[in-house]
């Protein structure tokens, strides 16, 4: 078997489209699963107990089934969803891309909730209590004092999550998507290149991964000194 | 729910044959990855508590090669990559195994191996949270290494990685199905094959997304059980538990 490099450069547009779509899909999975697991970690604290259940029944089933499984539920769920809501019923014609950002913050939110709620829960309850005493509302006390502790508690936890997130945003080749995988999968099952093509998108995503876990690594480091009680 | 009981094309069973069947393949795939996973990661995480020499490093490189590239690549990688670089015969041999062990082997190698990088950290971290008292008492008793660890770190640490090694039970259990992407029919390719057959999406799906969920609910109470039973008073914090 040799390895032939040239098949590599030929095809280095294409492979950046699927690795801008990657791109693409951690950053609305980063953005709307962190919103979303916000809401979901704050339900799941909070007094109400129907609020509560139904925040912990989502993590919970969310957590216990794997990824694929999300993504092919999205995947015929999401025509028949818009269908209701726009036209009276029948299901509408989605495109790819949509039904994986939607697969994506719904999933990962559940991951994100749990994380952003650890942060929650290490806050000392005196800030909790400050808040009442000071008179802010509730959602004030969430958006102005807790949540930016809370986060900056988790946040090389939250990084952690993410880098996981960019790593399994390759299984939407599940559904034939063109990510940085998928694209290296058409190339590589039209030319013959199946060595090559996996070999290098092995070391794409092994490069990303690495500088930004040491990027994690640096970071705990620094926020570990200015830790306050 | 009559969609279980309906008999398959080919005649030769139920359709809950097939889901059942996809279990047997999940579950075997899960165990066997897990064992794998448990030996492997537990040596390469001894490895990255040594103090000095090539070992350390060759550990760290393990671990930053199977945790920074995805599941999936390592799986394309052990079923389409290593059987054209090996030996053109040894290549032949693996894929002429026959259906489902072709693809089952390696599903099995690459999530064992997958799993053993996460389990070494955690190994690691476990071995580190002991007071390094230990160790060093252990010297003064006379142990070698390989008693220090067998015998006096090792059954220390594995008990306060338990809880998170009850989550990487769980996440191994889930990633079985990306097995599904190199042929292998587990459970959620059962769904999606009782799906293209019967175009009965939601029982499809929905039935296997039960039986997930009750395994992974059985695993967690079975893991809170032995979590219960093999804590040491003295490692609780606030030992006044038991």
């Amino acid at each position: 078997m040799n390895v032939d490099l040239s098949a590599i450069t030929s095809v280095v547009p294409f492979l950046l489209s699927g690795l801008l779509f990657t791109i693409q899909i951690t950053l609305v999975g980063v953005a709307g699963g962190i919103v979303f697991g916000s809401g979901l970690a704050v339900a799941r604290l909070s007094n109400n107990r129907l609020l509560s259940a139904f925040a912990t029944a989502y993590i919970n089933v969310m957590r216990s089934i794997p990824l694929i499984m999300v993504i092919f539920w999205v995947f015929f769920l999401v025509p028949w969803a818009i269908g209701w809501l726009t036209n009276g019923g029948r299901p509408v014609a989605v495109g790819a891309s949509l039904t994986i950002y939607v697969t994506f913050v719904l999933f990962e939110a559940a991951y994100y909730a749990e994380i952003v709620r650890a942060g929650f829960r290490s806050i000392s309850a005196g800030q909790y209590a400050a808040c009442e005493a000071l008179g802010l509302s509730k959602l004030n006390a969430y958006i102005y004092i807790l949540f930016p502790q809370a986060i900056r508690n988790v946040l090389p936890i939250l990084l952690t999550q993410t880098i996981i997130l960019f790593q399994d945003t390759s299984l939407v080749y599940v559904i034939s998507a063109t990510d940085l995988l998928g694209a290296a999968t058409k190339i590589a099952q039209r030319d013959g290149r199946l060595v090559e093509m996996y070999l290098i998108v092995g070391v794409i995503y092994f490069l990303f991964c690495y500088a930004a876990s040491q990027f994690v690594k640096r970071l705990q480091g620094r926020l570990a000194y200015g830790v306050r009680g | 729910m009559s969609l279980l009981f309906a008999t398959t094309p080919d005649g030769a069973g139920r359709y809950i044959d097939w889901i059942l069947n996809g279990l047997v393949w999940t579950l075997s795939l899960a165990f066997g990855a897990w064992a794998i996973a448990l030996v492997v990661g537990t040596l390469v995480g001894v490895t990255r508590t040594l103090k000095s020499g090539i070992w350390p490093r060759l550990g760290r490189v393990y671990v930053e090669t199977f945790r920074n590239i995805p599941l999936l690549v390592q799986m394309f990688f052990w079923y389409f990559v290593l059987p054209e670089i090996l030996p053109q015969r040894i290549g032949l041999a693996i894929k002429q195994m026959d259906p489902p062990w072709g693809s089952f082997v390696p599903a099995l190698i690459c999530l064992g191996l997958f799993t053993a990088a996460r389990i070494a950290e955690q190994v690691r971290a476990g071995v580190q949270a002991l007071p390094a008292g230990q160790s060093a008492a252990a010297s003064a008793l006379g142990f070698g290494r390989a008693g220090l660890y067998r015998l006096i770190l090792l059954p220390q640490a594995f008990r306060i990685i338990l809880p998170t090694l009850t989550n990487e039970f769980m996440t191994i259990f889930k990633n079985t199905s990306v097995a599904l992407t190199i042929g292998l029919v587990e459970l959620t390719a059962t769904a999606r094959e009782i799906n293209e057959n019967t175009f009965r999406t939601f029982e499809a799906y929905g039935v296997v997304t039960l039986v997930y969920l009750v395994i992974a609910l059985l695993a967690w109470s079975l893991m809170y059980w032995v979590e219960r039973a093999m804590q040491l008073p003295s490692l609780v914090s606030g030992s006044a538990r038991k």
